[in-house]
């Protein structure tokens, strides 16, 4: 593992393996008594907040926790951020403080990879999303989820496995992740979408595309739907909010296509109504509430690995 | 009376050595074996000496941001670029949009001393692409306006940018258009490509670019004008002059230095160093822009030096500022780009970064060729020399350059303006002011 | 792993029928010590106590025809060097279905050796939970103890110098299925 994890990039297959095997020692944590470690004691970790986001926050402050380091959560947002020197400045104060990993959400994308290469800080730096780049432990805890439900007692694990993320690529961090991730893992990605929210150069990218999701869904194991941002909406992006769930949403009919092993998953918050549908979101393929337990396991094994042993690489 | 000076041996645009005498801030005499009582010998072996160089696209940033630069750093820096004038674009505060602001600057630029600053005008007021600004009255003015700019913005209302190529016929002035289509780069962070999508940086797109390059060719076609397009950054673009021009109407072009070197790759560092307006594309635009500086395309190089505080780079890339330093650095980099790579002798470097620039802002007194009589505006260049660009070492007061720990060719030995050094043995000339 | 030429395969001084031994012999004290098997739970220190603790296991039940509960406790995130070297792997931890609360625990290793990595079991345990006692199993003691450790059972007293290393290779664990206890010249300087 790199000293950082700014992108899914970062994370050769053996990293992301050894992510995923770390984490389903550590998910049997919340089956004990005590559901601490002792490998982060006397480390501090900051949760460093430019953008709400309870649940991812709160999923790391608990991974940290259950790892026995320092918990500084500092929610930046509301300071004079859009005129940049907040980050330098910021980054100094978690300096000064001793900060030994910083967990960064910004929406500016590449603020975490500023952080951590811009000598403003020695600490390891963990992206937790940043503007419409990435996300890497969302990406991780959907491949974790994926690995339990498709891959844990096949050979090869997920290789070959299909995958469809439908929706706005463009502007999704778990989108880009992901694609990145499960190719990584050997997994077949599709991604969905009005064809304005592709990106430009999505061929690139190693991944299949597509703007039908009705062929595409019955071929595939998992389907990943990702939120529609309310800005979006108004964008212009797609002429209504309606034709978008008419032709990208997740709803009953287009359930009853999916083969009877595959799962729906979704990073949240959901737009219920416009990307999934109720009963599609509350139905037992569904795997939603298991990503968000899912997610303190995986974060307690990014953290225990970028921080837990020593930090030979690092020269001041 | 100011000192003679005797340039040894000196080799005029790259050809024989030869001697230059500088009198009375004219070339006095060309020749071999030239000899003068009293005055000051420069050994110029090795030297090439280029008229001296005129860049049409500066930003000095006085008056209103004067801690990124002033008119005296500003000409400072261009003096060691081997520049003896510079055109100081409208984006200043309060906006160079009258005469009283451009004068201002152009009387900064006069007792600096280091160069001569020929004010831009602003083409609407207050850069607002509302109204069109009081372009005869700067044209009038001491500063004598010619070229107009809302740089930093595009002119993107049609008939807004129909209105001002009409008006400034009637001093000869030229509309310098920043071609950018507000709604297709509303947010744009870098160029529009697959590293774009990959990055989650908002793309620039090369067409909101070439739309407008196109659309003011047409208006420049149809209603007779002058049309100068600013930084020119795609092959599209390049393709879209070179059809105007083959069609015969009245369009120049510029590229800048970091267009001709550096590409968009270098935005996955995230490093703002590396954003500028338009933004750094890819290697086939470069490519382009180069055989299209090569072949008379593109007009000129111009600087677009764009000095920025520290704290506004050193931050991440959406709240950084658009821009980077480019005086000190354009020569070596047209030397790197052009002239070692075949594609361009030193006379077309003195054509395009010297006598086409001073051509198309009307300036009389630069760009004239080293020839006895002329103004002696001379810069003398040793392209055998390398160098490492250190940012701390820059005579700009912001140190916003990306070549820094770069090696790069070529050194201004001196810089002569109007017979007197601004620059000599590689340094500022403290004389000067 | 060390690309360098291959050591001296080292003296051999258990072979797999010593070895067999010795577990026997482990168990019967482990039978006798705690009168039965009872409320017994053996956790083996992965990765070659485990397998150790799962012989012990079966032993024991030929014995006395009951089955002990068998598990293993990782300890990585307990050691005392976790921060000398770069992060570890975790390996299994799966504690038994009835807990260890109120049991007598059976900590079952190879080579107990500084003492250290009993002591870092012992912090695990005490996450897990609080057992009656705890006792100490293993299958060489070589000596050079820095904690003040011992162990309960020990298969065989190996004294050695510390620029030996004690190498034991389980069937269970290796590609030749071969079991050994060697002492071999130390290559490098690890722990």
């Amino acid at each position: 593992m790199k000293r950082h994890l700014l992108s899914a990039a970062d994370l050769t297959r053996d990293d992301a393996e050894l992510v995923l095997e770390t984490a389903a020692e550590l998910r049997s944590l919340a089956d004990r008594p005590i559901k601490k470690l002792p490998a982060l004691r006397g480390r501090t970790v900051v949760n460093l907040f430019f953008e709400d986001s309870t649940r991812t926050r709160i999923s790391f402050e608990a991974a940290a926790k259950r790892l026995s380091a320092d918990v500084i959560n500092f929610a930046a947002k509301g300071s004079s951020v859009s005129k940049g020197e907040s980050l330098k400045d910021t980054a100094l104060t978690l300096e000064a403080m001793g900060a030994d990993a910083v967990v960064i959400r910004h929406g500016a994308s590449g603020a975490p990879h500023r952080l951590a290469n811009s000598g403003w800080v020695r600490s390891s730096v963990v992206n937790a999303g940043d503007g419409t780049h990435e996300h890497p432990t969302q990406a991780l805890l959907d491949a974790f989820t994926l690995w339990r439900h498709l891959g844990e007692e096949r050979k090869g694990g997920l290789e070959g496995r299909r995958v469809a993320i439908v929706g706005d690529i463009l502007h999704s961090r778990v989108a880009r992740s992901n694609a990145l991730l499960l190719k990584t893992l050997g997994v077949d990605v599709t991604l969905v979408g009005p064809p304005t929210l592709l990106p430009v150069g999505v061929e690139s990218w190693g991944v299949e595309t597509s703007y039908d999701l009705d062929a595409v869904i019955p071929k595939v194991d998992a389907v990943m739907m990702l939120r529609v941002q309310r800005e979006r909406m108004q964008g212009g992006f797609f002429p209504t909010p309606r034709e978008y769930s008419r032709r990208y949403g997740l709803d009953g009919r287009r359930m009853a296509t999916l083969q009877d092993h595959t799962i729906v998953m979704h990073p949240g918050p959901m737009v219920r109504g416009m990307e999934i549908t109720a009963d599609v979101a509350d139905s037992d393929r569904s795997v939603i509430v298991e990503q968000v337990t899912n997610g303190v396991a995986v974060r307690m094994a990014v953290l225990y690995l970028l921080l837990g042993g020593s930090e030979s690489e690092s020269t001041e | 009376m100011t000192t003679p000076y005797l340039l040894k041996n000196v080799r005029i645009l790259g050809g024989e050595p030869t001697d230059i005498l500088i009198k009375d801030g004219v070339i006095a005499e060309i020749g071999v074996g030239l000899s003068a009582e009293g005055a000051e010998v420069v050994e110029a072996e090795g030297l090439i000496a280029l008229p001296g160089l005129v860049d049409l696209h500066t930003h000095l940033r006085e008056p209103g941001r004067e801690d990124a630069e002033t008119v005296e750093t500003g000409t400072r820096a261009a003096a060691m670029g081997g520049f003896t004038a510079v055109h100081a674009m409208a984006n200043t505060n309060p906006v160079a949009d009258t005469a009283g602001v451009v004068e201002q600057v152009w009387r900064l630029g006069r007792e600096a001393g280091y160069c001569d600053v020929y004010p831009v005008g602003a083409v609407t007021v207050g850069l607002k692409g509302e109204q069109l600004a009081e372009l005869g009255a700067m044209a009038d003015s001491a500063a004598r306006v010619r070229v107009f700019s809302d740089d930093g913005h595009c002119v993107s209302d049609p008939l807004l940018m129909r209105r001002a190529l009409e008006y400034v016929k009637a001093f000869d002035g030229v509309v310098a258009q920043h071609a950018q289509d507000p709604r297709l780069t509303e947010g744009a962070q870098m160029n529009e490509s697959e590293l774009s999508g990959r990055l989650g940086l908002a793309g620039w797109p090369a067409v909101a670019e070439e739309a407008i390059i196109a659309r003011d060719c047409l208006l420049t076609a149809h209603v007779g004008s002058r049309l100068h397009v600013c930084h020119v950054s795609t092959a599209g673009s390049v393709e879209i002059v070179r059809d105007a021009k083959r069609k015969g109407w009245n369009v120049t072009a510029e590229a800048c230095p970091h267009h001709l070197i550096l590409t968009d790759e270098l935005a996955a560092t995230y490093d703002p160093i590396y954003k500028v307006n338009p933004p750094l594309r890819s290697a086939a635009d470069v490519e382009a822009l180069r055989a299209g500086l090569a072949d008379g395309t593109i007009d000129i190089v111009a600087t677009d030096h764009a000095p920025h505080p520290h704290e506004d780079k050193d931050c991440e890339w959406a709240a950084a500022a658009f821009g980077m330093l480019g005086l000190e650095t354009a020569l070596s980099i047209v030397q790197h780009t052009m002239v070692d790579a075949g594609l361009l002798d030193w006379a077309g470097v003195a054509e395009r970064m010297s006598s086409a620039p001073a051509r198309i802002g009307r300036v009389a007194d630069h760009g004239q060729p080293i020839a006895v009589g002329n103004p002696a505006n001379i810069a003398l260049y040793d392209p055998a020399a390398t160098r490492t660009i250190e940012a701390s070492a820059s005579a700009s007061l912001s140190r916003n350059t990306p070549y820094a720990g770069m090696e790069l060719p070529g050194r201004i030995e001196a810089t002569f303006l109007r017979g007197r050094p601004t620059v000599l043995d590689g340094k500022l000339w403290e004389g000067t002011a | 792993m060390p690309a360098a030429p291959l050591a001296p395969e080292g003296r051999t001084v258990l072979d797999a029928r010593d070895i067999g031994r010795a577990l026997t012999r482990i168990s019967h004290e482990i039978l006798e010590r705690n009168k039965g098997a009872g409320d017994l739970v053996l956790l083996g220190i992965p990765r070659r106590g485990v397998p150790l603790a799962h012989r012990i296991a079966s032993r024991i039940s030929t014995v006395e025809d009951v089955e002990v509960p068998v598990g293993s406790l990782d300890i990585t995130m307990y050691r005392d060097d976790l921060r000398l070297k770069p992060a570890r792997a975790l390996l299994p931890t799966e504690i038994p279905p009835g807990g260890i609360d109120g049991k007598v625990v059976v900590l079952v290793d190879d080579v107990l050796f500084s003492g250290r990595t009993i002591r870092a079991a012992l912090d695990a345990l005490n996450d897990v939970g609080r057992p009656r006692a705890v006792q100490l199993a293993v299958l060489v003691d070589r000596g050079h103890r820095e904690l003040p450790i011992r162990a309960d059972f020990v298969g065989k007293n190996l004294p050695t110098s510390l620029s030996e290393r004690v190498s034991v290779r389980l069937a269970d664990l290796e590609e030749d299925g071969i079991d050994a206890v060697s002492i071999e010249a130390k290559l490098e300087v690890t722990e």
